[in-house]
């Protein structure tokens, strides 16, 4: 990343929503984080009714609630950003400015105002149940219940000093006001009728929280103190939501499956002046345990899987914090405690690591224009909502802890119109924000977008007809490309020979110029081999339309892929861009050609499979891309071994991505047509960024060890990405280098600079913010199963590249035995018989289990190599939640959908099954079943399954003419049919690739794939999840 | 006479190993003070690494020559001393990555803080290893120049 010079000339600066116009339909939670300030707070709840619009409504939220909201904000921020000179304060709040400061004579006040605003939540079980619990360890001392009351977010402003007792305070863990999600995943376990319906919830609490919080606000403060602010005391209140956190919290009292980890959190809150470490003392002296510490003995669990998706933990950070924090879709970390030390991070052995998704489609991103960004002099960090501001000029980095100056042009807030606010400015109020960068970010002129096309056209590419479907998905989408007037579009085709196609203005139609010296690869004409897009549509769409049919008479077998990609390398490397390769074998002549190296007997064994690349080739290849901002997509159509492990180096360390679709044929097998239409039109309109660069900065004493993905790594924090798209993940390792002492929180940054299909130069930044932990106990707390799960993927798929594949999946059975054991010994004082497992990671042996199951991992014969290859490509590109679907697929019941809880998208009504366990146990005969795997659906039809469900949702008579690969639900004019098209239709808007939906039944040949997946039960080479417990037990307990 | 000669050759060229290796290695302490500013010593960080890529090869060579003139001269006992570092450094050059070239190092990894951290050790190691024997070494060359 260039350095920005620091510009301190007041310009102008302009803020601007962003429609994204890919929008996926469930990221209406990512309004929460992203569009919206302070005064949004209410804004955040209800995200899909009201389109967020930063500029206008939100920030001018009325001129009252401003004032008080500012005051609210700089002293609920345990990271002292008060706005400078505006309150005069005692002492004892000097770390913040505090609007109420609660004299003990309101606390008794107080604590009847918060209880009685519980009424409405309806749930006094859940309350009477935690007073019960709470009231008297906060009796005694006052400074601790502090947190408490924080926690409460009744009163998210009281300084430690105030003292007052809440017993309500309890609740705060449940939720952070700023995540419908999380609430979602409390409403759901909890409750027996799921309510589902997010935005209806959503509204419902607006409500409550709305009504109970002015009710606390008509308490009158009688103390001088509070005088001074007096004017915002009563509007303050509406940041309070207690009757919000009580609708929120019903999850409690279900107790089994509620997510109560997260109640529990009892450590302190990250308030560096506040010194609340004694909390977790005085907690652990208590004989109440907290549910969220509870721990669980998995032998004895049986209904472990929570019915709904499961959630990304919260972290505990204090909810002004949290509530612009990162969303967990984009930025997640697998420990959202970070251990404070290495030792301790190797005493809780769980792995320490990020996994992001980046360019992720957000529907709302403040983008921000402004002549300078702030960033930190030192490290660069760009400015975040966790820095402090010391006083209006100043403000200190939150990574190396700098004090930098705030700049003149930053004192004006663009978006509230007021001088001298540069906390309120929208970079210090979204973790997620993208800048428009100036000239100094450029170290060339921004490249057009260039898109080049390479076809493999010989004998056997002919045969399979891809040719057809890719030049119609092609002529189709060439108008949704993204670009602009500057587009470029060249494509090449081979066989044992180099075909260029000279698109020259002022041709009557293509001119096609084959090269057949492949020993030394020349351009001819590359003037006219990559053209612009709209001045020469015609005779691009001749091109098209006619080259399905040119090579129909190839008898030519061999396959020059190499000497082709050397070509499209040349062609490409003036401007950088983007290189779409189509491949259906092996490659034979020419450099980078290749040997079977597939020995179909030896699958068995999992010591000598091929899964490092045969030759360097390919990567030094992309490595030269990369370096000139070419990136490379392999798109694999093959029938036969065709060595990905060696091609899928050109993808990976040259940012692309690879696309796998075994034994194409156009009419042999339609499903791969089909998905690779739908995934190719994905393809070719998504979003892309080129000469991209990303960036990973963590706070002083952390320090990133590994990175995974397809990239390559130009230094130790430094990605370089020559396109990004918004289908990639990546995972980071991280370490503890020193020891974060007197840290209380830690911060995480990833900055991505890209150029636009606009040709815009922009800068992505998302920044996370994770509290630091002193104790192992408090490690395990905050675990995040999945991200722990991701990144053990990750870390897998390299071992068992560097070592082998045993020795990965031994590392992944390991990873499981060694963090139990460590959680048994150190952790648990009373050793109880079972295998106990902290609440957080009650899922980790399940998961793990769905690894060694998946195919990248899993031994026996029946999985190709370049099955296997590929799969291990897309743990490593995936985002994690595509991972996660893919490891352990989701199972519902679907013969019998009701409305009952179900979601309402744009007047589509989407049913909510619940989630049920990968066992056949679950599978009943007079069912069907829905297994969504990520990439692939199979619904299983029961034989007794109900004539209703036959005939009104699969169109067909009777269950013995269910046709033997059917692969499309009719659509009916049945309310049967409507739910189930609308419920799949609705997992598959979700993600960026095209999952076949196989309708199946017992005699059907794809029945074992389907059991495959169900992965608590034993299968012909690998233990059930019962059997694994058992031996996780006798490992852990030795 | 003879064997003095190779003697002070290799003294020369053993002080040219020390202070190729004192290149190779990707760290020195000053740049480990120099905590302020983290992306210099980054920058640094990488184009010491450069230099080491290219380096590996005369340095491996060169220690290969050493062994054979000891040899020659019938040191045994010096040639004992050196043998594991050049079963080493035969172990490490037939391991390395899939490569077309020669070299030592994958770009693509080499950025891996394991490998990083573990390539430093090995640098450490064996500056510490050529300053001992450029010791003995000048210890045997003024023995012989004494003795004769």
């Amino acid at each position: 990343v260039p350095d920005g010079a620091e510009n301190t000339a007041p310009g102008g600066a302009g803020y601007s929503p962003v429609q994204n116009s890919l929008m996926h339909s469930s990221q209406m939670l990512d309004g929460q984080g992203f569009g919206s300030t302070v005064p949004g707070l209410y804004s955040h709840q209800i995200p899909t009714k009201v389109p967020v619009h930063p500029s206008s409504g939100q920030y001018n939220f009325g001129g009252s609630q401003n004032v008080s909201l500012l005051s609210n904000q700089g002293s609920g921020q345990t990271l002292n950003r008060p706005p400078a000179g505006l309150i005069s304060m005692a002492p004892l709040q000097h770390t913040s400015s505090v609007p109420q400061m609660l004299p003990p004579s309101q606390n008794s006040a107080a604590i009847p105002s918060s209880s009685s605003s519980f009424v409405p939540g309806a749930y006094p079980p859940a309350l009477s149940n935690w007073q019960y619990g709470q009231t008297p360890m906060s009796q005694p001392t006052g400074s601790q219940t502090n947190h408490f009351a924080h926690v409460a977010g009744t009163l998210p402003t009281q300084p430690l000093s105030s003292g007052s007792t809440n017993p309500a305070t309890s609740y705060q863990y449940t939720v952070s006001p700023g995540g419908p999600p999380l609430q979602n995943s409390y409403m759901k376990p909890g409750k027996k009728d799921k309510v589902n319906i997010r935005t209806l919830v959503q509204w419902h609490m607006f409500g409550l929280s709305y009504t109970s919080g002015y009710k606390t606000t008509t308490y009158p403060s009688p103390v001088p103190q509070n005088l001074k602010m007096g004017r915002n005391v009563g509007y303050s209140y509406p940041t309070l939501p207690p009757g919000y956190q009580n609708a929120s919290s019903p999850g409690a009292p279900g107790m089994q499956s509620s997510p109560l980890q997260y109640q529990a959190g009892p450590q302190p809150f990250p308030q560096p002046a506040l010194g609340t470490n004694h909390i977790t003392g005085s907690m652990s002296g208590l004989s109440l345990q907290p549910e969220g510490l509870r721990s669980i003995n998995l032998l004895q669990e049986r209904n472990i899987l929570p019915t709904t998706p499961l959630q990304a933990p919260v972290p505990n950070l204090h909810e002004e914090i949290q509530k612009l924090n990162c969303n967990p879709e984009l930025f997640r970390c697998t420990l959202t405690n970070i251990p404070q030390t290495q030792a301790l991070l190797n005493k809780a052995k769980l792995p320490l690591g990020l996994l992001l998704h980046p360019f992720k489609d957000l529907s709302q991103l403040p983008v921000v224009t402004s002549s300078t960004i702030v960033r930190c002099r030192s490290c660069r960090t760009y400015i975040n909502p966790f820095v402090s501001f010391l006083d209006q000029r100043r403000w200190k980095c939150n990574l190396c802890y700098r004090v930098n100056d705030v700049p003149e042009e930053f004192m004006y807030n663009p978006v509230t119109r007021v001088y001298g606010e540069p906390h309120k400015r929208p970079e210090v109020q979204n973790a997620t924000i993208e800048f428009m960068a100036p000239s100094e970010y450029m170290l060339r002129p921004p490249q057009p977008p260039v898109y080049l096309f390479v076809f493999d056209v010989s004998h056997n590419a002919i045969e399979t007809g891809y040719l057809t479907t890719v030049s119609k998905t092609l002529l189709d989408n060439l108008d949704l490309l993204p670009g602009n007037t500057r587009t470029k579009i060249g494509f090449i085709t081979f066989d044992s020979t180099i075909h260029f196609y000279s698109l020259q203005e002022g041709l009557s139609q293509p001119q096609m110029l084959i090269v057949s010296d492949i020993e030394d690869v020349f351009i001819p004409m590359p003037e006219n081999l990559l053209v612009n897009l709209n001045e020469n549509k015609e005779l691009i769409q001749d091109l098209l339309r006619t080259l399905p049919q040119m090579f129909t008479k190839s008898l030519e077998t061999q396959s020059a892929l190499g000497p082709a990609l050397q070509a499209a390398f040349k062609l490409m490397s003036p401007t950088g861009g983007r290189i779409s390769v189509f491949q259906t074998q092996l490659p034979s002549v020419g450099v980078g050609s290749l040997k079977s190296r597939e020995e179909p007997n030896q699958r068995a064994s999992a010591k000598d499979i091929h899964l490092t690349p045969s030759t360097d080739f390919y990567k030094k290849l992309a490595l030269d891309c990369s370096g000139q901002q070419v990136a490379v997509d392999l798109f694999l159509l093959s029938g036969q071994y065709s060595d990905l492990a060696s091609l899928g180096c050109i993808s990976r360390y040259s940012a692309g991505s690879v696309y796998y679709y075994q034994s194409y044929h156009h009419q042999h097998n339609p499903v791969q047509v089909e998905k690779l239409q739908k995934e190719l039109k994905r393809y070719l309109t998504r979003k892309i960024g080129f000469e991209a660069v990303m960036r990973i900065r963590c706070t002083k004493g952390l320090s990133i060890h590994t990175f995974h993905g397809n990239f390559f790594v130009r230094s130790t924090d430094l990605l370089s990405l020559p396109n990004v798209n918004p289908d990639a993940g990546y995972a980071v390792q991280m370490s503890v280098e020193e020891s974060l002492t007197d840290m209380p929180v830690v911060s995480f940054q990833s900055a991505l600079l890209y150029t636009s299909s606009k040709g815009e130069r922009r800068i992505r930044v998302h920044t996370m913010c994770l509290p630091v932990v002193t104790t192992l106990n408090d490690v395990y707390l905050g675990a995040d199963v999945q991200a722990i799960t991701g990144l053990l993927a990750n870390m897998a798929v390299d071992r068992s590249v560097s070592a082998s594949l045993s020795d990965a999946r031994d590392a992944l059975v390991n990873a499981v035995i060694d963090s139990l054991s460590a959680y048994r010994s150190s952790v648990l004082s009373i050793q109880q018989p079972g295998l106990m497992a902290p609440y957080s990671l009650r899922l980790f042996p399940l998961h793990v289990l769905a690894l060694l199951k998946q195919k990248a991992f899993q031994t026996g014969t029946n999985i190709r190599l370049d099955e296997r290859i590929f799969t291990m490509c897309q743990v490593k590109n995936q985002p994690l939640i595509f991972l996660m679907l893919m490891t352990h697929p989701n199972l519902y019941r679907v013969d019998n959908l009701t409305d009952e809880g179900a979601l309402n998208i744009n007047d589509r009504t989407i049913p909510q099954p619940p989630i049920l366990q990968l066992s056949v146990e679950k599978l009943s005969r007079d069912g069907a079943y829905l297994m969504d795997a990520g990439s692939v659906m199979f619904m299983w039809v029961g034989k007794n399954c109900g004539q209703n469900f036959v005939s009104q949702v699969l169109g067909v008579p009777s269950y013995v003419s269910i046709p033997q690969n059917m692969t499309h639900l009719p659509e009916l004019e049945t309310a049967e049919s409507t739910r189930t098209i609308a419920f799949i239709s609705w997992l598959r808007e979700q993600r960026p690739f095209f999952p076949i939906l196989h309708i199946i039944r017992d005699e059907s040949p794809l029945k074992s794939s389907f059991l495959q997946n169900m992965i608590e039960d034993r299968t012909e080479s690998a233990l059930s999840y019962y059997e694994f417990l058992l031996h996780i037990q006798q490992q852990v307990n030795k | 006479n003879i064997f003095k000669f190779v003697q002070f050759k290799f003294l020369l060229c053993s002080y040219l190993i020390t202070f190729d290796e004192l290149k190779t290695d990707y760290k020195n302490p000053i740049d480990q003070c120099n905590t302020l500013n983290p992306t210099v010593e980054k920058v640094k960080k990488i184009k010491r690494v450069k230099i080491a890529l290219k380096l590996v090869l005369p340095e491996y060579l060169i220690h290969a020559f050493f062994c054979v003139m000891f040899l020659c001269a019938a040191e045994w006992l010096t040639l004992g001393l050196n043998m594991p570092l050049l079963a080493y450094h035969i172990w490490r050059y037939m391991s390395r990555p899939v490569m077309s070239g020669p070299g030592l190092y994958d770009p693509t990894t080499i950025m891996n803080a394991d490998i990083l951290a573990y390539c430093q050790k090995e640098g450490w190691c064996k500056l510490a290893f050529y300053l001992l024997s450029f010791f003995y070494y000048l210890y045997g060359m003024i023995y012989v120049l004494v003795s004769s």
